[in-house]
């Protein structure tokens, strides 16, 4: 159960529209089912009352739409941001993607999401109703005449159960307590795959990767791909890449995607939430944070507005280019 | 009508796959279906659905059509069309059966015909299966779908301990002809009672009363301008994926591609949701995504009809629905702009 409630999000989004703060809500709608929420703009209190939801299947990280909003929109933007969220927040500022003048940031804790495709293993397809009841869900299905009880932190997602923060980077005020950084186990899975001979690496991706359906939604729902013209969607780019001509070019489309938002990737795990496929993408992008983290000093993208990327920033402790080749012995 | 048991599965199988290919759903490492090839040891998935439609079998992502090669002030036409051995696809849902109808309607039954399309629905046999356990965003039924009594060459319904097969046409008997010793007479009793089990289901999924009220042919001058389609495709991300899991998405984009000495050209899925779809010298026809999004559901549920005779070109596999990163979807879609039936 999230720490703060639907009716308390809503007041504070009701009480800025009416002080004239805002002009607009950026928040998560109701949708057909409990779990498949959209992101919404909200105007007024009659379509906040009726639409807007925040439990446990809230997700969706709202800094990116702020790059095309801000542009849209004729007014200030109330956006609510879980902790997470507030570093995609900052580095998008660090790259000057939107108009920070033109939001209004909320900043919201958060609990941990639960991931609907965890919750299906368990209670099966079907799902009437998910209601929550304390530190569970009580999911209906249509085969069962009673509620199957699921704890929550049994179904979180793969990303909150490594959560890095629970602290608020960015905000222009706070709702509930503010909590710490975490010591998490997000790297472990990275170094499983480091320790591996590089054949069984290939593997592994070619595994992964070979379920890929080109759909970009890995890209398009990122918020360190905030390109206006993607190189890959440019027809006169000469790598136009619509489909793949073979699982080489699969691979180097993700590869290529992660050497690009290294050290601006902030882990926020949208990529492998929204792939169809669950294929791990985010395991690419820890793999070059981790990198960065050892050759050069703990670096959190987006921790702070401004902060400049070791990959773009010279020191003379920098480690030199021989120091990288010997760690070929180690496989990683 | 003719059964076996489910233990004897793996033994039919191998027996179909003797006489020609078999591709069936098969679990993945990360708890998905995927049509596979079968072989000794492979399992038939009790997943659902795939997350990949069977449409591949007969419209795969990509093709190669033609290639050239240059020497001199020459350029020689190489023909490297694959034709399609006999295969068979066994597992195939309902709707998934129904959507072979829809492309069958672009590709096959009207000039020009696509003799790519064509040459691999020749070659292949569908095996269909009832749904026992259809999914919270399944909605076949608004499409006229019966889950209960799904399509193509033969028919199978799955119970506790059996198989029943029942052939719909010449290719689908002569198949089970081939497995006649693995299999026995039998009434129709206990399939008589899955459908009926089925039809029960049915009547309780979260979609069960969506209708097509309000949508079909006629609907454009209607639908076009609504002010719906600029607040529903608002969170839109442009990505590809409601198009590319969709069994009866169509389109597709024919790209050049450079190997240095010549050019093959091949024929990828193209997605309506993309920057550069159907872009011409003139420009790209639709300018934002609220256009793009607009044409995939305007061309599902208004513009196919009103081409092929009123039939819809979703089947209501819930494929979108369960995928889209924004949870925006076809089943909202309706619902919102459609008719009072839906309010």
């Amino acid at each position: 159960m999230q720490a703060i409630t639907r009716e308390q999000l809503i007041n504070k989004a009701v009480a800025l529209l009416a002080d004239g703060t805002v002009k607009y809500v950026l928040g998560w709608k109701k949708g057909e089912f409990d779990y498949d929420i959209t992101p919404a703009v909200f105007e007024t209190a009659e379509e906040l009352n009726a639409d807007f939801v925040w439990n446990d299947f809230c997700g969706a990280n709202f800094s990116k739409y702020l790059v095309a909003k801000t542009r849209k929109l004729d007014g200030k933007i109330l956006v609510f941001l879980k902790p997470c969220d507030t570093y995609s927040f900052n580095q998008l500022l660090t790259e000057h993607r939107f108009d920070r003048d033109k939001v209004y940031a909320v900043g919201i804790p958060c609990n941990g999401m639960a991931d609907i495709a965890k919750v299906k293993e368990v209670c099966g397809d079907g799902i009437s109703s998910i209601a929550t009841e304390g530190d569970a869900l009580a999911v209906t299905t249509i085969y069962d005449d009673e509620p199957v009880k699921v704890a929550v932190e049994s179904v979180l997602a793969e990303r909150c159960l490594n959560c890095k923060s629970k602290k608020h980077v960015a905000y222009d005020e706070l709702m509930g307590e503010d909590g710490d950084t975490l010591d998490s186990n997000r790297f472990d899975e990275v170094a499983k795959l480091e320790a591996m001979t590089p054949d069984e690496r290939f593997a592994f991706w070619q595994n992964e990767l070979s379920r890929c359906i080109r759909c970009n939604a890995c890209r398009d729902v990122c918020p360190a791909c905030t390109c206006e013209k993607c190189v890959f969607d440019n027809p006169t780019s000469g790598v136009e890449n619509k489909a793949p001509a073979n699982s080489f070019e699969e691979k180097m489309f993700h590869i290529i995607r992660a050497f690009h938002v290294a050290g601006r990737c902030t882990d926020c795990g949208e990529c492998s939430r929204v792939c169809p496929q669950n294929i791990p993408l985010h395991l690419l992008n820890r793999k070059f944070i981790k990198d960065i983290n050892e050759f050069y000093g703990e670096y959190q993208a987006g921790a702070e507005v401004g902060s400049r990327a070791p990959l773009v920033n010279y020191t003379t402790e920098d480690l030199e280019p021989g120091e990288v080749f010997d760690r070929r012995d180690t496989n990683a | 009508m003719r059964k076996c048991s489910l233990d004897s599965l793996n033994a039919v199988f191998a027996k179909i796959a003797e006489a020609a290919e078999l591709y069936l759903p098969v679990n993945c490492t990360d708890g998905s279906a995927a049509f596979s090839k079968w072989e000794e040891g492979k399992e038939w998935s009790n997943n659902l659905n795939t997350v990949k439609s069977p449409k591949e079998f007969f419209f795969p992502q990509t093709e190669d059509l033609v290639a050239f090669k240059t020497s001199g002030k020459n350029i020689e036409i190489i023909d490297t069309r694959k034709e399609r051995e006999d295969f068979v696809v066994f597992g195939v849902r309902a709707c998934d059966v129904k959507a072979f109808e829809v492309l069958d309607n672009v590709f096959l039954l009207k000039e020009p015909y696509d003799s790519y399309y064509t040459n691999r629905r020749e070659h292949g046999v569908i095996i269909s299966v009832a749904c026992n356990r259809p999914a919270d965003t399944c909605f076949c039924k608004t499409f006229g779908i019966d889950p209960a009594d799904p399509q193509g060459d033969i028919s199978v319904w799955k119970t506790a301990d059996s198989l029943y097969w029942q052939a719909n046409t010449e290719r689908g008997a002569a198949l089970l002809e081939k497995i006649a010793d693995l299999t026995e007479d039998c009434d129709t009793a206990a399939v008589d009672a899955e459908k009926e089990k089925i039809t029960k289901i049915m009547s309780k999924l979260p979609l069960a009363n969506l209708t097509t009220e309000g949508w079909g042919a006629g609907k454009t001058q209607e639908l076009f301008d609504s002010p719906i389609w600029a607040e529903m495709s608002e969170a839109c991300l442009g990505c590809g994926t409601c198009t590319f899991v969709c069994p009866t998405c169509q389109c597709y984009d024919i790209k050049d591609f450079n190997t240095g000495k010549g050019v093959v050209r091949f024929r990828c899925w193209d997605s309506c949701m993309y920057s550069d779809f159907t872009k011409m010298s003139a420009g790209q026809p639709r300018l934002s995504q609220k256009e793009r999004f607009r044409q995939r559901f305007m061309h599902k549920l208004v513009y196919y009809p009103e081409n092929n005779n009123g039939l819809f070109s979703c089947v209501g596999c819930g494929r979108c629905v369960a995928k889209c990163p924004i949870s925006m979807n076809i089943a909202k879609v309706m619902k919102k702009i459609g008719g009072k039936e839906n309010e």
